[in-house]
Formats: structure tokens, C-alpha cells, sequence
């Protein structure tokens, strides 16, 4: 389950500035339902998460666990919600960008008439006329092994992705963990490697039997060395390791020789570079009123588990709702001259031709 | 009534009455015991309710299953008596559960 760490990412140079009605920060599911409310107003949304996945902690999480509390569903699984979503948002043609986050967001417009410039870490530029932050409990991202020191050497010989395999050609790569990602990246490195060593806490691996099986290949061909054991300490000056102590299972210290380690520990949530878009926070969250679900920004709305107000429930069906309301204060923005009629899916042909029923 | 000591990396000790039925992780939040985060809320998918149980107890609790087993790939310094607290079911059996949460769950 952590082929997922945002590591598969590769640099683009993307430059060409994509214009639009909306951008939707993070597919979860309150994201994915917001492209159905705007879609209806025929507002046209880009959605960006740093998953490489739709779903958010419905699918990161919990994509198994029965959820007992979606009006109209007396059960559905964490995943199956995600897969009615992007059924049911399918007539709106939504484009997704995985593997992004969102870096930052700037005020090009003014409060009448907003604009907006979104920037992700990909190099991705968007101009929107609304953005959409329907960021849940944050940008998923790879855990930190709690090593001291482990910040400076971030960037420098700690990776937690792969950005560029040329990075690591020539050097001694230590990667950690048991799952997918470690696995993968250890066969992928290995030929421009000097030297890949996996170290694991256990002989057991939850990767993909063949990756094992290649890894297993590799260490009997003496190609790769496979330790089990857990780190304890990083050596190295500057942020350059040389060494990365461990342990094995009888407690017996030892040091790994290594120019670059990569650990694999999973996923947590952040909230991340949406502290610094200038917008009110309240412990970590996004303030709105419970009438459009606009944050303190004029266009800048906020929807799901990133919002407060006087009562909130994270609760999926909260979400739901909130992106209702906000669709209809975005189509004000988007659509300054039109005039919004309030209609049903059920009765209004002009509604149903939008969703590709009439 | 089911008593559980949570002792924080430092040494304190935290006694708390269980609720059968709740879980280890559980059970610490609602008596707000620090050291336990959970946050996937005990879905086994975040290994951030990481606890050393007593030598002593290990064998009295439910083996883990294999969900957890792999889960603790995420924690840190794992050792022979870890568990995931989201994991362990609170019974009449575990009065005197005591229980070491790490100086981070990561
Ligand atoms: C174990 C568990 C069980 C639950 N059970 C229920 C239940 O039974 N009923 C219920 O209603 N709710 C339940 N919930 C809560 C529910 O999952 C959340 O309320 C819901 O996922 C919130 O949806 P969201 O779209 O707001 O955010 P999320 O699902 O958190 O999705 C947000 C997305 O935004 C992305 N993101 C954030 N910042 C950035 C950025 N800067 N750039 C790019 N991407 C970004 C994240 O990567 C993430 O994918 C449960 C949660 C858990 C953990
Ligand atoms: S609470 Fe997440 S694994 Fe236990």
C-alpha cells in the first residue's frame, strides 16, 4: 500500500500557463463532489493533489473500512465512495494533476474580480478565476524517521523521492523499508549505483513478490546487500552522510558506509505551503462563513476537513454540503453577469443536458 | 473495571479506567494520555499509536495479526514487545496493562 509515497514523480518544465474557471486543491472527496456543484454551474475545475491517486484519506486510509454515515448508502467502502465520485463527476470532464502539490498561491485580481495564480512544485502554472481549497488534513506526505539531525541532510543525501535518477549514479544508497516504493526504487537504482544496500526491520517484505524476488536475486548474485536492522543515528558533516548507524535485532550497533539513504516509512498528513497563501488560519485550519464557505480572501474558498466554523463536523457529508454553497458564490465570480437559477437534477432539462442524461 | 498505566517516554505514569470493548489507543485519547497520536483513528493504517507493551503482558495480549505486523514497518525502533495500541481490544483480562509510548511516533 505505499507505491504512493509521491516518489514517481519526474521533473517537467511545464511552462505554458493553464487557464480556467477553477482550481480544486486536493482530491479528496469533498474535492472530487466539488467538481460535480461547479460542474453544474458549468464551471470547469482542474484538480490537484500530491497523491498520485483521487480519494484522499477515503483512499489513502481507509479504502476497505465500511463507512456507515453517507445519506443514501447504508454502507460503502472508503474506496467504493471514491470510484461513485469520479463516476458521478465524469460528465464534467475535471483534469487531474497527481503527483503536484501546491505550492503557492498569488492574488493577481481584486476582491470583484478575482483571479488568481496557483503554482505547484511540478512547475505548473494555472490562472483561476476561484480556487478551491478542499485540502483535508493536508498534503500527504513522506514521514520523517525521528533521527536527529535528520533536517539538515534533507535534500543533500536524505531523499524521501526520486526526482532525478542521476542523482545517485555513482554513489553508495542506503534505502529503508519493506513496502513497494523501497523495493522498487532498490531494483531501479541499483544499476547506476556504486553500491545499493536495503536494510528492513524484519525479513519479510509487504512489496510485490517479484520485486522481492528480483531484490533476492540480485543480493544472492552479490550485486546488493540487504541488511535487517532499524537506523538509530546519522554521521556525516554539512549535510553529506558517510555512515548511517543501526541495529540489528539483538540490539548490536553497526554503521552503514553510504552517500545518500532514502527512508520509506509511509505516509502523514501536513498542512504545508497553504500556511503561507496569506489566508486567516485557526490551528492549522481555514476560517470560513457558513453561507458561500469563503475564507478571508474574496474567491479563495475553503471546503471538507480543512475549514472551521462554529459547529463543524469533519464528516464527509458536511463537505458535501459546503461545496453546494460555495459552487453558487464561485458562479458569481465566474459568470459576473449571469443570473443563477436555482434548479433540480431530476426536473431541469438544461441540468441534465450538462450531465449527459437528457 | 479494567486499569491501564500508560508510562510516557520520560518515566511518568499514567493509570486510566478502560472501557471493555474500547481499544488500548482509544482509551488513551479519551483520558487525554499523550504519546499516542492515531492519526488514521485506528484504521491500522498510520502507525502513530506505537506502543512497548510490559515483558509480562506480551503473551497475554491477542497475537497480531498479519495487517498489524506490517504496519509497524512504519514505526520506529521497533522492538520484539511493540504493538499498535488501535490494534489491542480492552477485555477484563488486561487489568494491570501497562504500556510505554516512544518519544515520537514519527
Ligand atoms: C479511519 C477513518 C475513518 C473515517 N470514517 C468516516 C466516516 O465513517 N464518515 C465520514 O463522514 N467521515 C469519515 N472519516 C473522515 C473523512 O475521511 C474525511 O472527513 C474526508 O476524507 C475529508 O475529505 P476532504 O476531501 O476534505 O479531505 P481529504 O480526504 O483529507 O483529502 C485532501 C487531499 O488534499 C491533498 N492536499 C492537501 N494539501 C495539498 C497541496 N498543498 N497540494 C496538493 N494536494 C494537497 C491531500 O494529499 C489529500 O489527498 C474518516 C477518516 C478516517 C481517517
Ligand atoms: S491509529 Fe493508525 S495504526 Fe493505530
Amino acid at each position: 500500500m505505499d507505491a504512493r509515497d509521491g516518489d514517481h514523480r519526474q521533473g517537467n518544465n511545464m511552462t505554458d500557463i493553464i487557464k480556467t474557471d477553477a482550481v480544486i486543491v486536493g482530491a479528496g472527496p469533498v474535492g472530487l463532489f466539488a467538481v460535480f456543484e461547479l460542474g453544474l454551474l458549468d464551471i470547469h475545475a482542474h484538480l490537484i493533489d500530491i497523491l498520485p491517486k483521487p480519494g484522499g484519506q477515503c483512499a489513502e486510509l481507509y479504502p476497505e473500512k465500511p463507512i456507515y454515515d453517507i445519506p443514501g448508502f447504508p454502507t460503502i467502502s472508503g474506496q467504493g465512495i471514491v470510484d461513485n465520485l469520479m463516476k458521478q463527476i465524469e460528465p464534467f470532464h475535471p483534469t487531474f494533476h497527481f503527483n503536484e502539490q501546491v505550492e503557492g498561491l498569488e492574488v493577481l485580481g481584486t476582491p470583484e474580480a478575482p483571479l488568481f495564480r496557483v503554482t505547484t512544485d511540478g512547475g505548473q502554472v494555472f490562472e483561476a478565476k476561484v480556487v478551491i481549497i478542499a485540502a483535508g488534513g493536508g498534503s500527504f506526505q513522506p514521514k520523517r524517521p525521528p533521527v536527529p539531525g535528520i533536517e539538515e541532510y534533507e535534500g543533500k543525501s536524505v531523499f524521501y523521492a526520486v526526482r532525478k535518477m542521476e542523482t545517485f549514479r555513482g554513489k553508495r544508497v542506503l534505502l529503508v523499508g519493506g513496502g513497494d516504493s523501497a523495493l522498487d526504487w532498490t531494483l531501479n537504482l541499483q544499476p547506476i549505483a556504486e553500491r545499493v544496500t536495503l536494510m528492513h526491520r524484519r525479513d519479510d517484505f509487504r512489496a510485490a513478490p517479484h520485486s522481492v524476488n528480483g531484490m533476492r536475486e540480485l543480493v544472492a548474485a552479490g550485486k546488493m546487500d540487504l541488511i535487517i536492522g532499524q537506523m538509530t543515528a546519522l554521521k556525516g558533516d554539512n549535510g553529506e552522510l558517510s555512515a548511517v548507524a543501526c541495529k540489528d535485532n539483538a540490539n548490536q550497533t553497526f554503521d552503514v558506509a553510504c552517500d545518500a539513504m532514502m527512508p520509506f516509512f509511509g505516509l502523514t498528513m501536513k498542512l504545508g505551503p497553504i500556511a503561507h497563501w496569506g489566508l486567516n488560519l485557526h490551528e492549522n485550519l481555514l476560517p470560513v462563513d457558513t453561507a458561500k464557505f469563503e475564507t478571508n480572501a474574496p474567491g479563495i474558498f475553503a471546503v471538507g476537513d480543512i475549514n472551521t466554523y462554529p459547529g463543524k463536523l469533519k464528516l464527509i457529508l458536511s463537505g458535501f454540503h459546503e461545496v453546494a454553497l460555495a459552487a453558487q458564490k464561485a458562479h458569481r465570480y465566474v459568470y459576473p453577469d449571469k443570473k443563477l437559477l436555482f434548479q433540480y437534477t431530476t426536473s431541469s432539462t438544461n441540468l441534465q443536458k450538462k450531465l449527459g442524461v437528457a | 473495571m479494567t486499569k491501564i498505566t500508560y508510562v510516557d517516554h520520560s518515566g511518568k505514569a499514567r493509570e486510566v479506567e478502560a472501557e471493555n470493548g474500547a481499544t488500548v489507543m482509544e482509551t488513551a485519547l479519551r483520558n487525554a494520555v499523550p504519546g499516542i497520536e492515531a492519526e488514521c483513528g485506528g484504521a491500522c493504517a498510520c502507525a502513530t499509536c506505537h506502543v512497548y507493551v510490559d515483558a509480562g503482558w506480551i503473551d497475554k495480549l491477542p497475537k497480531q495479526e498479519k495487517m498489524e505486523e506490517d504496519m509497524l514497518d512504519f514505526a520506529f525502533d521497533v522492538q520484539p514487545n511493540s504493538r499498535l495500541s488501535c490494534q489491542i481490544k480492552v477485555t477484563s483480562a488486561l487489568d494491570g496493562l501497562r504500556v510505554t509510548t516512544p518519544a515520537k511516533q514519527g
